[in-house]
């Protein structure tokens, strides 16, 4: 029954969306006001019919309705009711549908946002932006028309579900897909009003406006997904990393890499009407290389752990991209000679062109990192050998490369737009250059000689100087001129420019993080030893003694664990329990990794191998220096985000509020 | 004289700024070097001494880093928590008690697994490619870049007249009495 | 519009032209370079006692079998077929191997006695054989002529028509 409906309601949708995308071209060509209607209420509606399909498959996996092959694949009669939820996204079927439901969500958004508010220019563009969106909707339902059925049946109908992946059934599963799909989904938006307004011929800055809080928005989550990913990663998948340059992984850094290339270079684009064609370009990449992403995961052309492959998927995934690009670069094309700008500058020191470096480094990276994956593809296809491009290729040329973006990070936010006066540059260089001299010379009598160590610190040092002297030297000032308290003057200072002081605490929160991985890379240490029982390892100034095996039974498995005591400076400070699940349909068991995490340092133990009898085991002790710097880093990103994203009104009123009650 | 655009909050004068900045410098500096105490000694091993010789795991290490583990998915024959992973490892270490070096440890590898087996790929012929290409890339940006910047900065020149020598020399004249005469 | 213009688009159609070519390949598929190449020397301990090395075969063709008794469905579907193979064509002169790989010597002996197997097999501690001869899978076959050159590597069950072609071959000589 189930099936039928949703397979019904699917189609339905399909048509609705169909006629939404006609609708709207039809009506703005022709002017027709209700032609125009019409397709708003067909967006809201395809909302509809999607949501309810969202329902009916939710229900199935609740209900553990197994003759839905898709519930049989992805749930199991015990597994916790969180889990069968987070089954909607577990395979490939229900995570099509879920991608849809946020399409469909985001384009109803914007429907209900802009469409009779907003400025007369956004009015024209709207039409053409909900064709786009719904355009893209309508893939993702012919997808599961006539590729991929969420709703398709299994006969006979299995006593019982094979399950969630185990390693999927954890709280992570929750989170981690859907910020990234939010942060994915979120980037149509930008990109649907930029072929707007070239459908339009509508070169102006005012798509940017009107998009930059979705594009920032989507910038958020996709950054919290890349995080969260490597941080679920760190701490389950036991081997002590969380970061592989996996192809797919690659595929979600690639879109962020360009995104953040494009939250930057608009600022050019608001000011002085410049880089126009760059920038659609550049939110073109954006989307396009969301699209490679999803290829590459349900494609199985490059392997990856996070590859969940089927049937002609892939060839479609694959001519969607096709579309995508050639229609978006041939617009482009078609109307490039009405974008050229008519920039100007006076100066080649100004921060118009610390942000085209910046432009540079990015997109030179998202090439790079777009080279190595595709290299092996590329070596098979014209010379039949296969070759691994990995971890040591993209080290070595990403690094350079970050340490270029670090410093520009630094010297971005303190020249000036158009022009950089001498006088100017060394007053807002000299103290964070002075800052970054010491720190450096410091670290170096502490007994830190790596050179590359050294560099990225003293860049770092740099970065954060001129974030503290701008932050404090601003207060100050205010707080003086306008005679409020030192916090008063910083929080109104923050609510007053809320997009510098919101970007300089993300520049803040990535100089944090790239601490982390820098120290965290280089001072990892590690240890793998076969112990019997009793006997010690030790690593640094731990000891960890392994005092036997024991084994559990758990609800959906076996768990072999070590018990562990481990010695800091002579002191048993933790009991860890590094262990193995065995699950009755995989083949090999999964690691539960034991670790302690810290500010400064994390201690990280892998139970490797071990005889049946636990006479001995192996294991695997790893201190990673402040890697919680890393997360850190990224919760600061998303604090800075926040204060930069804040609604206008609500400020205001909060602040007038404030202001009313100290008088 | 310099234009010089302000942002709001831009410094009035730098002076009062100082001594607060400097101490929320040295905060920030201070919470940095806490954990950097908890790092390793001087010389920070990769890998700590064994019953082996003190730096063989550190070879170890370094050698299986550069090679892939075949059975997983990208990673290293170091980070993997396979059986076969662990057995490579093991192999290494042999290798490396015999006196191979690791360029000829990487030979055997590849000799069994071919150039898949390296992680990054050998920098020979094809492969230069994907070597090169990002540096070449980034040379061409960074030309396009520059030439960008020039025109832009032609045209902002262009549209700015020239100021008159002498009259510039007057108003410099005349300001700095200004604030000779503002000063005392 | 003119023809400078539209090579923005059309710059990426090689890339989408490589993109469909990775259709037809297979990502965990690794070449051997091992074929057309000489055996590395292997010795191992037979199960049913002595030892048994690829030198003291010299002469003999060789079909050397990597196998494991976690490795399903493959090892168990291509196993009946090693074991006729042998019975088959042993008094031609081929010889027929077994690898135990990564496995528990009970668990390795409960599968030799359920599909009977009797050409002789060993355990590879420290999997160096496995390493020496670039496997990375159960199961995989590689068939060795009387120079002890590896003339094919297979990688996964073996077939009854693989089977019989690369024995034919093999015991055709030179």
């Amino acid at each position: 029954m189930i099936s039928t409906l949703g397979g019904f309601v699917l189609f339905l949708a399909l048509g609705v969306t169909l006629y939404a995308a006609a609708a709207s071209v039809f009506g703005a060509r022709q002017g027709r006001e209700d032609w125009l209607a019409s397709s708003r209420n067909a967006v809201l509606a395809h909302f509809c019919l999607v949501t309810l399909a969202i329902f009916l498959l939710e229900y199935a996996l609740i209900t553990s309705d197994f003759s839905l092959r898709y519930v049989a694949n992805n749930s199991t009669r015990e597994s916790l009711t969180r889990y069968k939820i987070a089954g909607l996204w577990g395979s490939l079927e229900g995570s099509i549908l879920l991608w849809e439901w946020l399409q469909s969500l985001f384009a109803a958004l914007v429907v209900a946002r802009y469409s009779d508010r907003g400025p007369s220019g956004c009015r024209q563009l709207m039409p053409y932006v909900q064709a786009v969106l719904q355009g893209i909707s309508a893939f993702f339902l012919l997808l599961m028309a006539f590729a991929v059925n969420p709703f398709a049946r299994i006969f006979p109908i299995p006593p019982d579900g094979r399950g969630l992946n185990p390693l999927l059934e954890v709280t992570d599963m929750l989170i981690h897909p859907l910020l990234l799909y939010l942060g994915y989904v979120g980037f149509s938006v930008p990109y649907a009003f930029a072929m707007a307004a070239l459908i339009t011929g509508r070169p102006t800055e005012e798509w940017l406006r009107i998009t930059r809080r979705w594009t920032v928005v989507a910038w958020l989550f996709l950054t919290g997904g890349i995080f969260y990913g490597g941080w679920w990663s760190y701490r389950t998948l036991g081997w002590g990393g969380y970061w592989a340059w996996d192809p797919v992984e690659n595929a979600s850094f690639m879109p962020w890499l360009t995104a953040t290339a494009f939250i930057h270079s608009v600022m050019i684009q608001e000011r002085k009407r410049m880089l126009r064609v760059w920038n659609l370009v550049l939110v073109t990449l954006t989307f396009s290389l969301v699209i490679f992403g999803t290829f590459l995961t349900r494609s199985g052309i490059l392997g990856s752990v996070h590859a969940f492959a089927d049937g002609p998927v892939g060839v479609m995934f694959l001519a969607f991209l096709a579309l995508v690009l050639l229609f978006s670069f041939g617009l482009v094309a078609y109307r490039s000679d009405q974008l050229k700008g008519h920039g100007e500058l006076d100066s080649i020191v100004s921060r118009e062109s610390a942000f085209l470096l910046n432009n540079l480094v990015l997109v030179g990276i998202c090439f790079t990192v777009f080279l190595g994956t595709i290299f092996p593809l590329l070596s098979e296809a014209l010379r039949g050998t296969k070759i691994s491009v990995g971890t040591p290729y993209f080290n070595k040329v990403s690094v350079p490369l970050g340490m270029a973006l670090l410093f520009l990070m630094g010297v971005g936010p303190l020249i000036a737009w158009g022009r950089a006066s001498l006088n100017n540059l060394k007053r807002n260089f000299l103290k964070p250059s002075l800052a970054a001299v010491a720190g450096t010379a410091i670290l170096y009598a502490l007994g830190v000689h790596q050179a590359e160590v050294l560099a990225a610190f003293a860049f770092c040092f740099f970065v954060i100087g001129t974030i503290v002297f701008e932050f404090v030297v601003a207060t100050r000032t205010r707080a003086k001129t306008m005679g409020e308290g030192f916090l008063t003057a910083f929080a109104t200072l923050l609510l007053k420019s809320r997009r510098r002081y919101g970007g300089l605490i993300v520049h803040l929160g990535v100089v944090i993080a790239i601490i982390g991985i820098a120290v965290s890379s280089v001072y990892k240490v590690e240890r793998e030893q076969t112990l019997k029982s009793g006997e010690s390892l030790t690593i640094g100034r731990y000891s960890v003694r392994f005092d036997g095996l024991a084994a559990g039974e758990r609800p959906t498995h076996i768990l072999v664990w070590a018990n562990l005591v481990a010695f800091k400076d002579g002191k048993p400070v933790h009991e860890l329990m590094p262990g193995q699940r065995f699950y009755p349909n995989q083949q090999s068991p999964f690691a539960s990794v034991d670790a302690r995490y810290h500010w400064n340092e994390d201690l990280y133990v892998i139970l490797s191998t071990f005889e049946r009898d636990g006479s001995s085991a192996t294991i695997k002790v790893i201190i990673n220096p402040m890697i919680s710097w890393i997360w850190i880093g990224g919760g600061v990103i998303l604090l800075g985000v926040i204060v930069a994203v804040l609604p206008e009104r609500r400020l205001a009123l909060l602040t007038m509020r404030a202001k009313a009650q100290v008088a | 004289m310099w234009s010089h655009m302000r942002h709001p909050g831009a410094p009035a004068s730098a002076v009062n700024g100082r001594q607060g900045g400097w101490a929320l410098v040295l905060l920030v500096w201070v919470s940095l070097l806490i954990p950097l105490n908890a790092l390793a000694p001087p010389n920070p091993a990769r890998a700590e001494a064994g019953p082996a010789s003190p730096d063989l795991e550190e070879r170890v290490r370094e050698v299986a880093s550069e090679l892939r583990c075949v059975v997983c998915q990208n990673l290293s024959v170091a980070d993997s928590p396979s059986d076969l992973a662990k057995e490579m490892r093991n192999l290494v270490r042999e290798l490396l008690q015999q006196g191979k070096t690791p360029e000829e440890i990487q030979a055997y590898f590849v000799s069994r697994y071919g150039d898949f087996v390296l992680l990054a790929p050998p920098k020979r012929g094809f492969n230069l490619l994907v070597w090169g290409l990002p540096f070449v890339a980034l040379l061409v940006g960074a030309g396009g870049v520059y030439l960008v910047a020039r025109r832009w900065t032609e045209r902002g020149q262009q549209a700015a007249p020239s100021l008159d020598p002498a009259y510039a020399e007057r108003v410099r004249r005349e300001l700095k009495e200004r604030e000779g005469s503002a000063g005392s | 519009m003119s023809w400078k213009k539209a090579l923005i688009p059309l710059a990426c159609v090689p890339v989408i032209v490589l993109l469909a070519y990775g259709f037809r390949t297979d990502p965990r598929a690794i070449p051997s370079p091992l074929v057309r190449k000489a055996a590395p020397g292997f010795r191992i301990a037979v199960f049913d006692g002595g030892n048994l090395s690829l030198e003291g075969l010299k002469g003999k063709p060789v079909v050397l079998n990597f196998w494991a008794s976690w490795c399903y469905p493959a090892c168990y579907e291509e196993a009946p077929l090693l074991e006729s193979t042998w019975r088959k064509y042993k008094d031609q002169g081929l010889m027929v191997v077994g690898v135990d790989i990564q496995d528990k010597e009970a668990n390795a002996r409960e599968f030799m006695r359920r599909f009977n197997f009797t050409f002789p097999n060993g355990p590879d501690p420290g999997s160096k054989i496995s390493i020496d001869y670039g496997v990375y899978g159960v199961p995989e076959t590689f068939f060795i002529d009387q120079q002890g050159r590896i003339i094919y590597k297979h990688v996964g069950a073996l077939t009854p028509e693989l089977m019989e072609e690369q024995v034919r071959t093999l015991l055709k000589g030179t």
